[in-house]
């Protein structure tokens, strides 16, 4: 049976982990080489890898990280941050990149995505959506969640799939940082209209909140950062707990 | 060893895996090269009818189909030693005399197959302590079992995980994506 993936997101600026990461057993936490094989020891799924370097140059040097963190985890990983045209993707995906993401440079110029899922296929391309809940509309946001555009989720998410994404990453920015729980109904909904993969981002905080967005939302699989950077929740502890309420899941 | 360079999109992770193996390998498009290797890796990630085209081109389709050592094909590399794939309605290298088909999607079974799923019935060369362990997927076509199956993966339909015919050894998941699970089966295709 297909499993439900567990996927932590780590931000990367300049060729770091960004601060603020508490991990027990690391020596370096600000390497992301070195964080992303004790995430791949644990069992996560996936990895996501965002690049938040402000400068073009400093992007450069993301490519190879790429490389290193490539040589170095045995399991899949997505990258995304800035990424704006098929050139910028080329490098990362020969560096070792399974997938990559694009957001705010899709919802701008929506063809981007045609030309990824053309030229690189679209197992490859992530179409991720910022969306907040305004007036009854979820409404997609680009620039990290704050600007507004003119789209709207669910007919923005069914663009991306017709136009060749072949998966969809949905963060809610109501529920991001809140620890609350994932928006599991919008991610019904998605589920219900979309024949590609949902990924599901924003509001982890407990165990149950994975099983909710497993169980109610449907989600393909479920992201998060700062409650497993932390520690707060430990992946083996959370897949143990899946799997006794009976969501299929790799252990 | 030789991997098979083309126009695959995973075969700096195939080397990467490899290297992790501490495997001496090389990378190489040259006929005579693959040829005289002991064994030969063919990666792929892409599309059907483009990959193809590309082969023959450079008479890598006369190659591969003319080789007597073991040869293992990954993921898209699986797909095209097969007959025939729906994607483009593509007319592949015919090792194994299978169609590829494409997955149909329904609401609880989307495509592409990606994520983690689990090796079923596993026999010949996929060895007995395999049985039940996940393995990574990211595919739209699949191989329907048949006879030279050598591990099930259910999905909207059960498919082939693995097949082999004489000395064409087939994987349609990614190994060299697969953690523990994934090296197992590099190194069992490297120990035969």
């Amino acid at each position: 049976m297909l499993s439900k993936r567990i996927i932590p997101c780590l931000d990367i600026k300049d060729g770091r982990t960004v601060k603020g990461i508490n991990f027990v057993n690391i020596r370096d936490a600000g390497d992301p080489v070195e964080l992303a094989s004790t995430y791949a020891q644990q069992g996560a799924d996936e990895l996501v890898f965002l690049d938040i370097s402000a400068t073009n140059e400093k992007r450069k040097t993301f490519a190879s990280l790429v490389k290193e963190i490539a040589r170095n985890i045995n399991i899949p990983f997505t990258v995304g941050g800035g990424i704006n045209s098929t050139a910028d993707v080329a490098p990362l995906l020969e560096a070792g990149a399974d997938k990559v993401s694009v957001n705010s440079a899709a919802v701008r110029n929506p063809a981007l995505v045609d030309e990824l899922a053309k030229a690189f296929g679209s197992q490859c391309i992530v179409a991720a959506i910022d969306a907040r809940y305004v007036n009854e509309q979820w409404i997609v946001h680009t620039h990290g969640g704050k600007q507004p555009s003119d789209k709207e989720l669910f007919s923005w998410a069914q663009e991306c799939e017709n136009r060749g994404a072949g998966e969809i990453l949905f963060t809610s920015m109501d529920h991001d940082g809140t620890k609350n729980g994932f928006a599991t109904s919008a991610l019904a909904s998605l589920h219900e209209q979309l024949t590609i993969p949902v990924i599901a981002s924003g509001g982890a905080g407990t165990v149950k909140h994975f099983l909710d967005v497993f169980s109610i939302g449907k989600a393909d699989a479920a992201l998060a950062a700062s409650i497993f950077h932390f520690g707060e929740i430990r992946i083996p502890e959370l897949k143990k707990y899946l799997a006794q309420h009976t969501i299929p899941v790799r252990i | 060893m030789v991997l098979i360079k083309y126009n695959a999109g995973n075969i700096q992770s195939v080397s990467f895996a490899l290297e992790r193996l501490g495997v001496d390998f090389t990378i190489s498009d040259d006929p005579e090269t693959i040829t005289k290797a002991d064994k030969v890796i063919f990666p792929g990630v892409g599309e059907a009818s483009t990959t193809m085209a590309y082969l023959r081109d450079r008479k890598l389709d006369e190659v591969i189909t003319n080789l007597k050592q073991p040869v293992l094909g990954i993921c898209l590399g699986m797909q095209l030693m097969c007959r025939h794939s729906e994607e483009n309605n593509t007319p592949c290298l015919g090792i194994f005399d299978q169609p590829v088909k494409r997955f149909i999607p329904e609401t609880d079974f989307k495509v592409p197959h990606m994520g983690w799923n689990s090796l079923t019935k596993v026999n010949d060369w996929i060895q007995p302590d395999l049985e039940n362990k996940s393995v990574y997927y990211v595919h739209s076509y699949y191989v329907p079992v048949n006879n030279f199956t050598s591990a099930v993966t259910p999905y909207t339909v059960p498919f082939s995980a693995a097949m082999r015919k004489d000395n064409f050894y087939a994987v349609q998941f990614h190994p060299e994506k697969s953690a523990e699970a994934g090296q197992m089966i590099l190194k069992n295709f490297l120990a035969i």
